[in-house]
């Protein structure tokens, strides 16, 4: 189909704009553009037109089956989208004076409360706009923690293999040289490897628990002690929270900083832009490090207040404030028994997916799992050259969005599958027909996988040229 | 899968061919390559750069990911393959004759793989 650009006629627009009602105020000429900006000119219907068409041409969690490992891509409840549309959550100013906005504020300190409840933090900041960003806000407070005691020689993070590809990322963004432990056979952290990398230069430790490959972490109390003899603060990914709301928590295995993701594990839209929430939670004796502004609740009223020792702001304001409603609505439509309960049918539906699965196709790690399990298609590639990604294109032509390819890297030919807790076993059984009908079909006509998919809008893109020479402007296209 | 009999290897599937006294050119081998999938990025240190027995020199990028490229020996930079930076292919198409980086002053290394060490180590991994 063609670009918006491509649907631009000169001179045609949107008069939705009302009549000016008050004194015109000119820009001064210094700041004028010189140049007419570069915008397709459309009328209002020909624009919703080419967004509808665009959107019939997606899959998303509401078209079907996604079960794409480590994103939790669960459904969201329409209750959220109802009381986030509320105005008075809606019609707000972020400067307006906080008299005007207690409700407001209440959100955001409910929130805190029940979010502290459920991992074992103290305090949390819902500043951070995603995972990766309340990964960046925790390790500024790791940093400004040992900065306070003046010891500045905590400058490594040490990140183990089976930890989500943003640790090392955020931690290089942060300031810290990132030291990489390798995970031992059973997909879990190696606890001499990580005796050996501590010492009086770590700042801390990055934990993704259940990990990457789906396995919660064994040693869990015994990394975490290992980390502080040596000085070292520990940090939870929280990205895989979904495994474990209600039944154990960070806090109480020993983690001083973590973040959670709103819109996974908390039902807010994930993918397609979100907006996402990544808050950064911590133990009290970091809370006078988190971002600037934080709630505080007195007998009568909310108010905002700011630390002299924050690590500053990360992002204007409060952070996506809509995405805390949301959460907070999950919260409390589920209660303390549902939250639990959504993490117990996460992880049964990802075991019960991986037993019916492990019959025809070989699993990475026998163990039983979280609340997602990575499949090995080596011996399916060696044996018939149908690789992860043939399988995962053939996926979509059933209308399932294909797992997580290759990922986590230390699994060869990985498929990384996350059902979550929403989709039935009809849902599943449906799933776990079309993956063991298309290894028949790798069995009998593995060239049928290479041609998939043929039913998308688009066939099989060429990644290797788009990546080599990405066109990134309309206009340009690639001509062979 | 090819190993060259007239070349060293390291563990982490780097080649290294001696180009004169203490001169050596340094790539990635063909099993390297091919469990990498199609190259799309390298980044290569600068000329003059020092380079250290098992440390990262520069990283290629495929579709599926990033991986670091560790120096088998000591030394300093005495060239790098430039024309590696727009044509990341070459690494698939040959990847004994796509160098990464020539190193001179370079400092013995004992620890490098024989082929038939190598194509161990390649058996196991496999």
């Amino acid at each position: 189909m063609s670009l918006i650009f491509d649907k631009s006629r000169e001179g045609i627009g949107c008069s939705i704009l009302s009549e000016l009602d008050v004194e015109p105020v000119l820009f001064p000429e210094k700041l004028k553009r010189t140049k007419s900006l570069n915008l397709p000119q459309l009328a209002e219907v020909d624009i919703s037109r080419h967004y509808t068409e665009l959107s019939k041409k997606v899959h998303g969690v509401n078209d079907g089956f996604y079960p794409l490992g480590s994103c939790t891509m669960k459904y969201n409840p329409k209750i959220n989208e109802e009381i986030a549309a509320l105005a008075g959550f809606t019609k707000i100013h972020p400067l307006q004076p906080e008299n005007t906005i207690q409700g407001c504020l209440e959100v955001l300190s409910k929130a805190e409360k029940y979010l502290c409840e459920i991992t074992g933090m103290d305090n949390m900041s819902f500043q951070p706009a995603a995972g990766a960003h309340g990964e960046f806000a925790g390790l500024l407070i790791i940093k400004a923690y040992h900065k306070s005691k003046g010891d500045l020689k905590r400058t490594k993070i040490i990140v183990p293999d089976s930890a989500h590809g943003t640790n090392p990322a955020s931690a290089t963004m942060a300031g810290f040289e990132v030291v990489n432990i390798p995970s031992g056979d059973d997909g879990c952290v190696d606890i001499e490897k990580l005796e050996a990398a501590v010492g009086d230069d770590t700042a801390g430790f990055m934990l993704t628990n259940p990990n990457t490959v789906g396995l919660f972490e064994k040693n869990i109390l015994k990394i975490t002690e290992i980390v502080h003899n040596a000085g070292g603060l520990v940090y939870y990914d929280g990205a895989n929270l979904n495994a474990i709301m209600g039944i154990a928590r960070p806090g109480d295995m020993g983690f001083d900083v973590m973040h959670l993701n709103l819109h996974k594990t908390f039902s807010a839209p994930h993918g397609g832009g979100g907006p996402g929430s990544g808050p950064v939670g911590c133990k009290s004796f970091l809370s006078k490090f988190l971002p600037n502004p934080q709630v505080k609740e007195y007998s009568d009223k909310y108010e905002f207040s700011n630390s002299p020792d924050s690590i500053g702001m990360v992002k204007s304001f409060y952070g996506n404030f809509l995405v805390v409603v949301k959460a907070l609505t999950y919260i409390l439509t589920l209660g303390k028994e549902g939250i639990k309960q959504a993490s117990e049918n996460a992880v049964l539906n990802a075991n019960y997916m991986k037993c019916e699965l492990s019959k025809i196709y070989d699993m990475a790690f026998d163990d039983i799992c979280m609340h997602e399990f990575v499949m090995t298609l080596e011996n399916l590639k060696k044996e018939k050259g149908v690789s992860a990604m043939d399988v995962a294109k053939m996926l979509l032509d059933n209308g399932i969005h294909p797992p997580t390819m290759y990922f986590p890297m230390i699994v060869h030919e990985a498929l990384m599958v996350e059902p979550t807790e929403t989709e039935s076993k009809a849902t599943l059984d449906k799933a776990i027909e079309v993956f063991s009908d298309i290894y028949k079909k790798a069995m009998a006509a593995s060239e049928l996988l290479h041609e998939a998919p043929v039913k998308t809008p688009v066939r099989r893109l060429d990644e290797v040229l788009a990546a080599r020479n990405p066109v990134l402007k309309s206009g340009d296209r690639h001509t062979d | 899968m090819k190993i060259l009999k007239d070349l060293m290897y390291t563990k982490t599937h780097e080649w290294i061919k001696m180009t004169g006294d203490k001169k050596a050119k340094i790539g990635l081998t063909d099993f390297a390559q091919d469990s990498l999938g199609s190259l799309v990025f390298v980044n290569l240190p600068e000329v003059g750069d020092e380079v250290s027995k098992d440390d990262s020199f520069g990283d290629v990028e495929s579709v599926k990911a990033v991986s670091d490229v560790f120096s088998p020996v000591n030394g300093k930079v005495s060239a790098i393959n430039e024309e590696l930076l727009d044509s990341p292919e070459k690494i698939n198409e040959s990847a004994y004759d796509a160098w990464l980086i020539e190193v001179e002053d370079i400092e013995e290394n004992k620890d490098l793989l024989t082929p038939e060490q190598y194509e161990k180590v390649c058996n196991e991994e496999a």
